[in-house]
């Protein structure tokens, strides 16, 4: 719901409600020539007129002349981390002197965050994380930790990127739900929207202007401007049958000759949520610990049972990362497990596009 | 909170020495209402904790209605298993579970029923082949068909020789390599599928083993025009978490942890037919 106008010169005003609220602010902000979340106290730490220049392999930022604050697309990182921690100890173990062992859970201590400049892709890849480790019966106790109290503030996106290509996948440039607040920013400031009854208590009391005609109009000419400006796609949102049908195509050898198995996309990718468990000892032998580790399906280990790996080559891993993402997920979650946030493309070494890989296999071509 | 990842204590109250690197620990939850809550179905598995070391899956395979001890079966393998091997009684442990669905013995009881596997006693058929066996009377005829590697590998030659003299049950063992004095059938387990005599109207077939094993298996039982949907087969894949979130034992849109392991094999055919998924 459209609660109105924050002006850019008060942008400042909407962090400081939210430090009062008690939220830990989290925001985008240029680290090592990229944008990365990170506590963020004022607004002057936010990536004020830098874009991002991104293609297959490629990732770089570039300095604008404008004010705006999003005027980029997205970063290395969505919001995966802060809800699935790329390391966290589940439980802990006690032997006592008679080896009776004491296992006790382990739980994030954890502030609530708020998430400033949540990009749609990312919101959308988070209900598919919830649907994950939240959606069954017993719930992940360390994921809902952390997930419970975080408020989201998004922003549409103006300024996709060129891996970018939500508009195919319908999760983006606009974020359609699962936000408490979200904003478009145009040059003088911001619309506000609300989508929580807390979203709308946070900005009750700031004073927010109303919206113009022309403010509307602006926001969403360029919402659309920005889906037009996409230039990759998925060839369909349900790929399921082309790739289950397909795996012998001698595409997958192709891509496998250019795949280092780095495992950057699945870390990359805000939906990727495969783990390992690791286990501990104290060197005295009092106690243990059972954490687990993000782990990619491109590794030797994910399926390895006793004396048999049950995807023995880059060829069939990779073909697991695209029959899962784009295909099985379907089974699993009732759609497809891409967001179209593009990392992936800009973070593989060797240039990888998923969407042409995609388009590859499902076009039952074997070139191109 | 319910926690679905934390073990609870147990404590070995036997260990068994089955073989040379097979071994059997006979358990019990140190806490007297976890103990008397657990119930498990066969074929369903349990997450064991050694100390230190790790978390591994493995089969339950003593009697669903027995309260007093569970039991696991164990092959001495990796880093895991072989420290499980060293423990004795009064020895503890961390155990979660069960886990995963287990055989169709509703719809096997008052059937013929052909259970089929390889590999060194392969553990989720000797769940189901001793709670058959257990109740023999509850079911038609039974045929059991195992394959091993070598003749050397075949462990419980006495009871395979003991379950072949029990009315209406056939024993087929066979030994990719035999040995002078092997008493059973030399060649792949499902070479002889032809000799099981399945009567398609009324006969289940359970299998596990290797997936190359069970699609052999599929194949010869196709000549007795058996429905597919009578077939059930145990998979196995690595697994970190057991409760569908770790990714590790995906097949296909499967997570075989709670999915599985026993499929339905209409569930699986695809899956089956590719090879590396
Ligand atoms: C449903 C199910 C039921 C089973 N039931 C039984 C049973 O009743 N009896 C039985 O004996 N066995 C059973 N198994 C097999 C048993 O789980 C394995 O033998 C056991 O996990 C071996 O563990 P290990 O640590 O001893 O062996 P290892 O070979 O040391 O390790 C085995 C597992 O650890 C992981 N691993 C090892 N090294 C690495 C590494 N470097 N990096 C990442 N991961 C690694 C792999 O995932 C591998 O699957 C069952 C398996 C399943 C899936
Ligand atoms: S597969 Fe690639 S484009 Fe799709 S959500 Fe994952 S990282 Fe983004
Ligand atoms: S199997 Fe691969 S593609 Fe699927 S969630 Fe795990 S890492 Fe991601
Ligand atoms: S064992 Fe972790 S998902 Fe199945």
């Amino acid at each position: 719901m459209e609660a109105g106008f924050l002006q850019h010169g008060r942008f400042q005003a909407l962090l400081d409600v939210l430090h009062g609220c008690g939220y830990r602010c989290i925001g985008p902000q240029v680290r090592d020539g990229a944008i990365v979340y990170d506590a963020l106290s004022t607004c002057r730490e936010l990536p004020q007129g830098v874009r991002d220049l991104q293609s297959a392999g490629s990732y770089r930022l570039e300095r604008t002349s404008g004010l705006r604050y999003f005027g980029w697309a997205n970063g290395l990182q969505a919001l995966k981390p802060m809800v699935f921690a790329p390391e966290e100890t589940l439980w802990r173990v006690q032997r006592a002197d008679d080896g009776a062992l004491r296992f006790s859970a382990s739980r994030p201590s954890f502030a609530n965050l708020a998430v400033i400049g949540v990009r749609a892709c990312d919101l959308a890849a988070l209900a598919l994380l919830d649907r994950h480790f939240l959606g069954t019966a017993v719930a992940d106790p360390c994921y809902a930790a952390r997930r419970s109290g975080m408020f989201l503030v998004a922003v549409h996106c103006s300024d996709p990127s060129g891996s970018c290509f939500c508009a195919s996948t319908g999760d983006g440039p606009q974020a359609s739900g699962g936000f408490d607040l979200a904003l478009s920013e145009l040059d003088e400031g911001f619309i506000v929207e609300t989508g929580s009854a807390r979203g709308a208590d946070t900005v009750a009391g700031l004073g927010l202007e109303p919206v113009t005609a022309s403010q509307r109009d602006a926001a969403a000419r360029q919402i659309d401007t920005a889906r037009a400006r996409q230039r990759r796609g998925l060839p369909s949102r349900d790929l399921r049958a082309a790739l289950v049908s397909n795996p012998e195509h001698p595409r997958w050898e192709q891509v496998a000759q250019r795949c280092l198995a780095c495992g950057n996309c699945t870390s990359v990718c805000p939906t990727c949520f495969c783990h390992a468990v690791c286990d501990s000892m104290e060197l005295d032998g009092s106690a243990g610990a059972h954490a687990r580790i993000w782990d990619s399906c491109f590794t030797a280990g994910h399926s390895q049972i006793h004396g048999l790996t049950v995807r023995p080559d880059t060829r069939t891993r990779y073909r697991q990362w695209l029959t899962h993402k784009l295909g099985s997920w379907h089974e699993q979650f009732g759609r497809s497990g891409c967001v179209g946030c593009g990392r992936c493309i800009s973070w593989c070494p060797a240039g990888i596009d998923i969407t042409e890989e995609a388009a590859a296999i499902c076009s039952g071509s074997s070139d191109g | 909170m319910d926690d679905p990842l934390l073990p609870h204590e147990a404590e070995v109250a036997e260990y068994i020495r089955e073989s040379a690197g097979i071994f059997t620990l006979r358990l019990r939850f140190r806490d007297p209402a976890v103990h008397a809550g657990y119930r498990f179905a066969p074929g369903q598995f349990n997450m064991l904790y050694l100390y230190g070391a790790g978390e591994v899956p493995i089969s339950v395979v003593s009697d669903p209605l027995d309260d007093t001890l569970f039991d696991h079966t164990i092959r001495a393998l990796g880093r895991v298993t072989r420290g499980f091997a060293q423990l004795r009684a009064a020895d503890r442990l961390g155990i979660r579970g069960p886990y995963g669905r287990g055989w169709p013995l509703d719809q096997a009881r008052g059937r013929d029923v052909v259970i089929i596997t390889g590999g060194l006693g392969c553990a989720p058929a000797v769940s189901l082949i001793n709670y058959i066996v257990r109740r023999r009377e509850e079911f038609g005829r039974l045929v059991i068909m195992q394959g091993v590697k070598h003749a050397d590998d075949l462990i419980w030659a006495e009871r395979y020789r003991r379950w072949s003299q029990m009315a209406q049950t056939q024993v087929v063992v066979a030994a990719d390599v035999g040995t002078p004095l092997w008493p059973w059938q030399v060649g792949h387990v499902t070479d002889f599928i032809g000799q099981a005599h399945i009567d398609a109207r009324k006969t289940i077939v359970m299998m596990c083993g290797p997936e190359g094993m069970m699609r052999a298996a599929v194949g010869g039982l196709q000549a007795y025009g058996l429905p597919e949907s009578a077939v059930w087969l145990s998979m196995e894949r690595s697994m970190q978490c057991a409760v569908g979130r770790c990714g590790h034992c995906q097949i296909g849109g499967k997570f075989v942890c709670k999915d599985g392991p026993v499929f339905n094999y209409p569930q699986v055919r695809e899956l089956l037919a590719v090879r590396g998924l």
